[in-house]
């Protein structure tokens, strides 16, 4: 069936708000009597809080609020200690100055390698600083390096990554007797709802959460912030509403990262190709909390009959990561797709071609089950061709000259399934309005037009026309953003939505035509009996025989889980020049090719695939948090220092959608996009950077610094 | 607006917070002629008044206004909490990013960067005043045809430096383009398609 929208490209039907400013963020939002609180965090990276006292802060005028949130120890310079609420953004920091707290300070490490060394402080209570978290295991891999004609070991290593979203995270909490209200700048309007009602020990019924729009996430913001709660208890302590906007350095403290990796693998192939072995030893590190698994696609993306993987956690005193856009695969995919890369060299062979080799149809880790669609197969074609591969170096470093060029590619493995049992209401009212609520986000994927593509192509209106609610924890229940779940899950369910209505206004059309509903046509704005032209009956006079609002409940479907594997795949392709004298590395051109089954929104679409590709050489070439060893405070805490991809770093990009329709999965056979495309980027890029110099630099960000090592290490010749 | 508690930790303190920190006695003598003396405080000289307030005139969007700003307020502290135009960002607070680039006098600049009393009789031009009524800007136009952005949180600024470059430069190239952006950040990295909502503005704008 042809669509009219769907799948084709629609400008986002919120563009004037955003262009003209009139979106409104957390950031904006101001109401009335609202005070500004400000959160003290510690300034060590480990310690006992003695004593708190707030009484010289609390008898500053214009202070309405105070309460002390440390309890015994802290673990990471940047825990929060104690907050105010004052009349104004100053008096609040005075306020913090006069907050005197009585620090044991305890010893503390904060070097990830460091930490697990023996007699090392320890971080967690009677817990050790290393701890292994994750594990898989089949086959035999020593039987399978005995069966290899070429075995390698390679050491693979990621760097901390910081969100950085451009709208800090902030909260406004107000309350209204015992009825909460708070807006937030989140990924998960219902996640943050659940999680203060629990932190707060109030009903759920009692709270809203509303978040109308944001400056980005990334991750950092899926759940409930620490800071969102402080902005509670201080409103109901003060009787006002109070408002918490975080620093942009709190950003590089408190709020997240990408954890770093350190992946060891040893590789057996066979000279024809064939995979006979994979191990995979990762530490990773995630400050207070777990790093990243990372061991997703070296279990899954290749058939490989003896594969063997275990990871560990290495604790220290830095703030806890959070998910940063697909973790775990990121890091996992560079260090598999560098071992890919070296071992096609090793056995000269077109490093496509080694994948392809090693294709496999169905799910290879603990399900076996078949992939519903894959393809993969056919990014790789497409992406192939849009970048030119037969120009690649045959032989990587092969050319000659102080600016060396490069080609090189990596897959993508996503899942983006979305979730089942997300709802949606359609409302249809007389006058022909309709209104699809939701209690989704938008985190800036343009999710208001993909949900009024949907209504819009089903009920024969044009998208612009369909008004879109979402960003409330009142409305129907919908999944937080993040996974890459939200199209997947809300297209669906607006879907669903939509037919029913569709059902019952060609019911109402029959009875005034006299037909059979199952005979009545939609098109061009009116109902039509089927094979008789002249009886029609226009939208208008259908819509008003509803006579009041008419509510439709759309929801997201189950699929098979136990009969296929479901999974997004995709090709990166890009094409670098690196300058062998400086170590710098420029990319050029750029294409990437996706399968995440039917696209919704061509528009959106394309810049979500842009975003992860801008953003996967931004972290690997640039990005790196850089932590004070001693102190446990970052010492890039900002724009400046801290580097991220500006508008001249950004190489010409072909964006390819294989539109491999996913029936089995939902009612468009629509997968999620947020992540695939930030996958594979940082790794397709360093594999061009290994064709143009000969040698891998094995480490992300690859500096200038890290480039000139790695030639260094070429022409010691390890 | 942040200024933290603990000042020496690394990367704490800029030039412009120590600016904005003081922001009375001597620099305000100094620099700041006219001002209401609200206070006064003791130095090795003696006491010195304590300027501390100014009322500054500006035109906003066309419309002429008189405020009374602290010497320490910043552009952006006066548009987005004052005047509450909060089209405007504040993303960095320190000048790196350009989330919060206005017109002064038709030149783009950092309202983060710049003290209010800076702006004293001149004219501001925000996000909230490019669009004639209903009829967007060719630069908006062009960002919302192009899917110039997605968060949207960079995107005022963005359009306010494109506003004023094609001005400067109806017809840039490509490379013209990517240098005239590169003050600014998208931390999306919807880059490449805002090159081509600029590009396309260029030739809207000449159409006009």
């Amino acid at each position: 069936m042809e669509y009219k929208y769907i799948g084709k490209y629609t400008p986002r039907v919120d563009g004037r708000k955003i262009v003209t400013g009139k979106a409104q963020y957390t950031h904006d939002i101001r109401l009335r009597d609202m005070l500004i609180g400000k959160i003290l965090r510690s300034p060590h990276a480990s310690a006992e809080v003695v004593a708190i006292d707030l009484g010289p802060a609390r008898s500053l005028p214009g202070v309405m609020a105070a309460i002390p949130l440390a309890q015994g120890k802290v673990h990471y310079a940047g825990e929060q200690v104690a907050a105010v609420a004052a009349v104004d953004d100053r008096t609040a920091e005075k306020a913090l100055a006069l907050i005197k707290v009585d620090y044991k300070v305890l010893p503390a490490v904060v070097d990830w390698e460091k930490a697990g060394e023996p007699g090392a402080p320890q971080v967690r209570d009677a817990k050790p600083n290393v701890e292994k978290f994750s594990e898989a295991a089949r086959g035999d891999v020593e039987k399978g390096f005995k069966e290899a004609d070429v075995v390698l070991e390679r050491t693979y290593r990621t760097n901390f990554e910081i969100h950085h979203p451009a709208e800090t995270h902030a909260s406004v909490a107000s309350w209204d007797g015992d009825q909460l209200t708070v807006y937030d700048s989140t990924q998960a309007v219902h996640g943050v709802h659940d999680g203060l009602a629990r932190a707060l020990k109030m009903p759920a019924a009692n709270v809203t959460v509303i978040k109308r729009y944001m400056g980005g996430g990334f991750g950092s913001k899926l759940g409930l912030n620490e800071h969102t709660v402080v902005a509670a208890r201080l409103a109901r302590e003060a009787g006002q509403p109070v408002k918490i906007v975080l620093s942009r350095r709190d950003n590089s403290l408190c709020v997240g990262y990408r954890p770093s990796s350190c992946q060891t693998y040893k590789a057996g192939v066979k000279k024809d190709g064939t995979l006979t072995a994979l191990s995979l030893l990762n530490y990773a590190s995630g400050g207070t909390d777990f790093g990243d698994e990372v061991l997703e696609p070296t279990v899954d993306l290749y058939r490989c009959p003896n594969v063997k993987v275990e990871e560990f956690s290495i604790f220290t005193n830095t703030g806890a990561q959070r998910a940063t856009r697909a973790p775990g695969h990121t890091q996992g995919m560079f260090g598999l797709e560098g071992l890919m890369d070296e071992l096609a060299a090793a056995i000269g062979m077109d490093p496509l071609e080694l994948r392809k080799k090693n294709y496999s149809t169905k799910n290879q880790g603990d399900t076996g089950l078949p992939y519903s669609t894959k393809g993969l197969d056919r990014c790789y074609e497409a992406g192939a061709r849009a970048i030119g591969w037969e120009h690649r170096n045959k032989r990587p470093g092969e050319g000659s000259g102080p600016i060396r060029r490069g080609l090189g590619m990596s897959s993508s493995i996503w899942w983006g399934t979305g979730v089942p049992g997300t709802l949606v209401d359609l409302v249809l009212f007389p006058d022909m309005s309709v209104e699809v609520v939701c209690g989704t986000q938008d985190i800036g994927t343009g999710t208001r037009t993909h949900m009024a593509v949907v209504a819009a192509e089903t009920l024969g209106f044009e998208p612009k026309e369909i008004t879109i609610k979402i960003g409330n924890s009142d409305s129907p229940w919908a999944p937080a953003s993040g996974g890459s779940v939200t199209t997947p899950s809300v297209a669906p369910a607006v879907r669903d939505a939509a037919l029913k209505a569709v059902e019952r206004l060609k019911q109402v059309a029959a009875r005034k035509l006299k037909a059979r509903p199952e005979d009545i046509t939609m098109e061009g704005r009116a109902f039509a009996v089927k094979g008789a032209d002249d009886k029609s009956v226009p939208f208008a006079d259908v819509y008003r025989d509803l006579r009041r609002e008419t509510v439709f409940h759309g929801e997201r479907s189950d699929f098979p889980e136990d009969k296929y594997a479901f999974n997004t795949f995709g090709a990166h392709f890009a094409e670098v020049e690196v300058d062998i004298e400086t170590g710098k590395v420029r990319v050029l051109r750029y294409a990437a090719a996706h399968d995440s089954g039917r696209i919704i929104n061509r528009q959106t679409a394309e810049s979500q695939v842009i975003g992860g590709i801008t953003q996967g050489l931004s972290a690997g070439l640039f990005e790196e948090r850089v932590m004070d060893s001693t102190t446990g405070h970052p010492v890039n805490p900002n724009l400046r220092d801290y580097k991220i991809a500006t508008s001249l770093d950004i190489p010409e990009i072909t964006t390819i959608f294989v539109d491999v329709v996913d029936d089995k999965l939902n009612n468009l056979g629509a997968k999620g996009l947020g992540e695939p495309p930030r996958i594979p980027s940082s790794a397709a890029i360093a594999n061009a950077v290994y064709n143009a110099i000969g040698v891998h630099v094995r480490e992300i960000p690859m500096t200038p610094q890290r480039v000139l090592q790695a030639l260094k290490r070429k022409e010691a010749g390890s | 607006m942040e200024k933290r508690s603990d000042k020496k930790t690394p990367g704490g303190v800029s030039r412009r917070d120590f600016i904005k920190g003081v922001g009375t006695g001597a620099l305000g003598t100094a620099v700041l002629p006219g001002l209401f003396a609200q206070d006064a405080v003791q130095t090795k000289k003696g006491r010195v008044p304590v300027f501390d307030k100014k009322t500054i005139t500006l035109t906003v969007n066309g419309t002429p206004q008189a405020v009374l700003v602290r010497a320490n307020e910043t552009l952006l502290d006066l548009l987005r909490d004052r005047l509450e135009l909060t089209g405007t960002k504040r993303t960095c607070d320190r000048g790196e990013c350009g989330g919060c680039t206005v017109l002064l006098d038709g030149s783009p600049v950092y309202a983060c960067m710049l003290l209010a009393i800076r702006a004293d009789g001149k004219k501001v031009t925000t996000i909230e005043g490019l669009a004639r009524g209903e009829k967007l800007h060719p630069v908006q136009e062009a960002f919302v045809e192009h899917d110039g952005y997605q968060c949207g949180f960079c995107t005022p600024g963005f359009i306010m430096t494109t506003s004023a470059f094609l001005v400067k430069n109806p017809s840039p190239t490509p490379d013209e383009i990517r240098m005239a952006l590169s003050g600014n950040l998208c931390r999306c990295g919807n880059y490449a398609r805002i090159y081509k909502a600029v590009a396309a503005a260029a030739e809207k704008m000449k159409g006009a």
